[in-house]
């Protein structure tokens, strides 16, 4: 037990996966602007991560190490999350219009958003069991919704502040999100 | 022709150089500009891909139906990443080491991507190659600036030769994560600046 809530801990704050390893920053810049637009995204990644983890876990244990097809990993897992991305889009179209109509527009840019693979490989290197994966999934993606929602916070301050012309924009947030990771560093040593 | 493959290249080198004035594919910038090595290594990884991406998808422009386009770049892409990884393995295990995570992760870079979609899909063999080309350079530079400002100061190295001496004392906020953020953000100021100009 003591086992999980380190690695929940670890994945959405030490490790976060934003601001510490870096990954599923384009999404990040893009869409922080608006409070509700970060809050839509956060949430399509968290219900398309959780998915894509367990099934690119499934894909490489029973199919490519079996097989011993290790090298077409990259292309796999990519075709798996674009698939599973547009499945998910046209099943919530049709059953849940109210979901859908929250995170329409961002379920297409979560297929290239490096958190969503970056976590499914981080998942295999790290040679997670299947529920080990499943948490770990979860965590990162939920640390992914929290450090955007904070960013978005601290962005629509930022609009109301008085910035130098070349700083503003992507500029400033930049430098915003540095410090916001600084934030996060706390966190080191803690697990 | 020639002249207009000569400014395809040329743009991508100032006009759209990424991830300045294309704010695209930030991930890779901020997690391996940590020394000068890693930045040129990932950056001459993307121009690969990018290049020969540009290319197949320009020749395959009329056969690819409009609605499954996209899919159907990311198995291009995904095709030569695949090739990128496993010739690094082969001849630079240490680099393929280092990035690690990084080099799989080519495929969603938003950059590579983006210029399927936006140049190849709509333009010929010779410019999309060139334009593969002057992108991927103008990233490798990139790359390659904020690398030296970071292993620099973080560093205090070049190519892990010390310049500063024994007595400096490294900035280690810099090869850390808010390093990368604030350094790119700075640099980002400095392009709008000289290109106000």
């Amino acid at each position: 037990m003591t086992d999980y809530i380190l690695l929940i801990v670890g994945c959405i704050f030490v490790n976060n996966i934003l601001l510490m390893q870096y990954l599923g920053n384009c999404p990040f810049l893009g869409v922080s602007k608006k409070m509700e637009t970060a809050v839509g995204m956060a949430m399509a990644v968290i219900f398309v991560l959780v998915m894509a983890g367990a099934i690119t876990w499934i894909v490489d244990i029973y199919l490519l190490k079996t097989f011993g097809l290790e090298y077409l990993r990259t292309l796999s897992f990519i075709l798996v999350i674009a698939s599973l991305v547009q499945f998910v889009e046209m099943f919530l179209r049709k059953s849940i219009p109210g979901l859908y109509a929250g995170l329409g527009i961002f379920l297409p840019l979560i297929t290239t958003n490096c958190a969503v693979m970056g976590v499914c490989l981080i998942n295999i290197m790290e040679e997670y069991s299947f529920t080990q994966a499943l948490v770990a999934s979860f965590s990162y993606a939920v640390g992914f919704g929290l450090a955007l929602v904070l960013f978005a916070g601290v962005r629509e301050r930022i609009i109301l502040a008085r910035v130098p012309k070349p700083l503003q924009d992507t500029s400033i947030g930049l430098v915003t999100a540095g410090m916001l990771s600084l934030a996060f560093f706390a966190f080191k040593g803690m697990v | 022709m020639a002249k207009t493959a000569v400014q395809e290249f040329t743009k991508g080198l100032w006009a759209e150089i990424p991830p300045f004035r294309l704010v695209l594919g930030l991930c890779p910038v901020l997690a391996v500009t940590k020394t000068v090595e890693n930045g040129i290594g990932m950056g001459v990884a993307t121009t690969f891909v990018l290049i020969c991406s540009n290319i197949l998808i320009s020749l395959l422009r009329n056969v690819i139906p409009k609605k499954v386009r996209i899919a159907c770049f990311i198995v291009v892409i995904a095709t030569f990443v695949t090739v990128v990884e496993l010739v690094m393995q082969a001849f630079a295990y240490p680099l393929f080491l280092k990035l690690g995570i990084f080099i799989p992760l080519i495929v969603v870079n938003c950059i590579v991507l983006g210029r399927a979609e936006a140049f190849a899909a709509k333009n010929g063999v010779v410019a999309s190659f060139a334009d593969g080309l002057g992108i991927g350079v103008g990233f490798t530079l990139s790359l390659t600036a904020l690398a030296i400002v970071r292993e620099i100061l973080g560093n205090g190295t070049f190519y892990d030769i010390p310049v500063f001496g024994p007595t400096f004392e490294p900035f280690s906020f810099m090869v850390q994560a808010p390093g990368a953020f604030v350094c790119l953000g700075l640099m980002l100021c400095i392009m709008n600046m000289l290109g106000k100009k």
